[in-house]
């Protein structure tokens, strides 16, 4: 065995245990011990759990009669925005620093029912506001190629660990690109799934028209191993769907030569130009394994930002607008119960949940709802509408991830330059459409060799297509 | 559209947030931006009638079915309010709360 148990795939660390190489206990303690070594440098984790030994006794069990589950006695990293009963699900905010999850998230039951283990919880952005993790209320978590780097965010502590081989592989939530942002920065595979894939039960809501669980792991079939056990219906969310909703699902293994729009006029300038190569050489190379490129035009995606920056708020603001000291969560008092609602969300919220708290309520206060937040919904549906369209002509529509790789702390302190990094990701929540990130290769900034990611959106519930490029593109690394 | 520092004020007053001074001219300019950036929206020029066609939403509707039994979530719930849980409890799970109407 080159690879030490924690440097493992899903596929390689379950065909192991199934050797016998290893045991389910050797695997946990070779991924506990990694965090235990490196989180204090990293940050990536917020708290660590202790081994549970039933269930680690239990996975054992079950490998050893023959269960097929892939994921049964492996540990996985959780976004700190996720319910598992009896921890603190904190949102990385003070306002939740104490708060105890009083249930499982479905997704969390759903894995738990799959056997896998829990490492711990995740660093992230305040209530995943944010694209580097700086806005945690509990201190940044540091890129893995390099610490004087963000990891991206909002799922940064995820995409951080599994980079890092601090987990096999992990949840995050991607609102705006929280997931497929932070694995291109990190080097890893990230996907968003189709609006209503995946349960939203037990996710501290952010935007909620927008908002999707999804996993951030080492390879695309890894992707998609942890996609399947934490997809379907769900009584508890009622904005899952059924399969098929969007129309018969494509043929088993989807087609084998796909059709690649590259919305060429969207990439003019905003792109760094070494990014711009690397995306330019795999689709090169894509072409050359019989990938078709087309060249499309989405003219309404200029305003997708500026339309998901008026919808994001808009809807945090009523989100958040349950944390008043009452319920859960920190309870500062003063003389009247206004002043408790006004102390305890002062103290509990950071500045940049502040200032979207502020800007939702712009948005949507009489006299300006209609400029800003009717128009903005308008935007989503021509988009939508332009994405339908598009995909008439091809099977999935190619981006950089980002249009440059992972910035220095501090690098972005005004908000709207950090807004404008969201701009290739924003879309696929608008219109509620699948996209993943694949690690495309690596840029050079200041000596060091970052990765970078390359992103593909697909029509609604055919995440099996952006399956088959993204493995198409793990390939093309390859040679 | 630019926002002041009263505009400022006021938002954080419906929002039930203080903001300081210093603060307040912080976001005021920041909000400059922001609201620049998304006003581009302001003179594009789509159909009037396209937010009110149907959206593509589905009504979810199930079976009413019977409740779990009364209070099986209660004393779990009530541990998450730590601050609101009264000196005394039991008299059914009650929970203290503020005085709202003032006699000022």
């Amino acid at each position: 065995m080159n690879k030490k148990p924690n440097e493992m795939t899903i596929v390689e660390a379950a065909s192991t245990l199934r050797s016998k190489e290893l045991k389910v206990s050797d695997l946990w303690d070779a991924c506990s011990e990694a965090v235990k070594t490196k989180n204090p440098k990293l940050n990536a984790y917020l708290e660590i759990f202790d081994a549970d030994n039933a269930a680690i006794t239990a996975a054992q069990k079950r490998v050893d009669a023959g269960d097929e589950s892939l994921l049964c006695g492996i540990p996985l990293a959780i976004k700190d925005n996720i319910l598992i009963e009896g921890k603190i699900a904190s949102a990385a905010s003070k306002m939740l620093a104490n708060y105890r999850a009083t249930y499982d998230a479905t997704v969390i039951k759903k894995l738990k029912d799959a056997g896998a283990l829990f490492l711990g919880r995740t660093n992230m952005d305040e209530f995943a506001m944010g694209s580097s993790t700086e806005h945690s209320a509990f201190g940044a978590t540091k890129n893995p190629h390099d610490i004087s780097r963000v990891p991206g965010g909002s799922s940064g502590g995820s995409a951080a660990a599994v980079a890092a081989h601090l987990a096999i592989a992990a949840l995050g939530s991607d609102t705006g690109g929280s997931i497929r942002q932070p694995a291109a920065h990190c080097g890893i595979v990230g996907l968003k799934p189709t609006y209503g894939a995946v349960s939203r039960s037990g996710l501290i809501a952010m935007g909620s028209s927008l908002d999707q669980i999804g996993p951030l792991a080492k390879t695309v079939e890894d992707t998609r191993i942890l996609y399947d056990a934490i997809r379907g219906i769900d009584a508890l969310d009622a904005t899952t769907i059924p399969d098929g909703l969007y129309g018969a699902p494509p043929p088993a293994g989807g087609p084998r030569n796909l059709r690649i729009g590259i919305p060429q006029h969207l990439l003019k300038e905003v792109i760094d130009a070494d990014m711009r190569a690397a995306f330019d050489a795999t689709l090169d190379v894509l072409a050359r394994h019989g990938h078709t490129l087309v060249d499309i035009e989405l003219p309404m995606s200029v305003y997708a930002l500026a339309a998901y920056y008026i919808i994001m708020p808009a809807e945090v603001s009523t989100n958040l607008a349950r944390l008043d000291g009452m319920r859960y969560g920190l309870a500062t008092r003063g003389r009247m119960l206004l002043d408790d609602y006004v102390l305890s969300r002062t103290e509990g919220f950071g500045e940049e949940t502040r200032r979207r708290i502020l800007l939702g309520t712009f948005v949507l206060s009489s006299g300006y709802i209609d400029a800003y937040y009717r128009k903005a919904d308008a935007v989503r549906i021509v988009l939508r509408r332009e994405y339908d369209a598009a995909f008439s002509k091809v099977d999935v529509i190619a981006f950089p991830t980002t249009p440059s790789p992972a910035f220095m702390f501090g690098e972005k302190s005004d908000p709207l330059s950090m807004y404008l990094g969201d701009i290739f990701t924003v879309t696929a929540n608008l219109t509620g459409m699948p996209a993943i990130s694949v690690p495309m290769g690596y840029v050079e900034r200041g000596g060091e060799k970052l990765p970078i990611g390359i992103h593909f959106t697909a029509p609604h519930q055919a995440e099996d297509a952006l399956f088959a490029i993204g493995e198409a593109v793990e390939k093309t690394n390859n040679n | 559209m630019a926002a002041t520092a009263k505009d400022v004020k006021k938002l954080a007053a419906l929002a039930r947030i203080k903001v300081t001074d210093a603060e307040i001219e912080k976001f005021t300019n920041e909000f400059d931006a922001i609201l620049d950036y998304v006003g581009q929206l302001e003179k594009l020029n789509i159909p009037r009638n396209l937010g009110k066609e149907k959206p593509p939403l589905r009504n979810v509707m199930r079976e009413d079915g019977a409740p779990h039994a009364s209070c099986v979530y209660t004393g779990k719930l009530t541990e998450q309010f730590p601050a609101r849980l009264p000196a005394q409890a039991g008299e059914g799970g009650h929970l203290v709360v503020k005085q709202i109407i003032s006699y000022e």
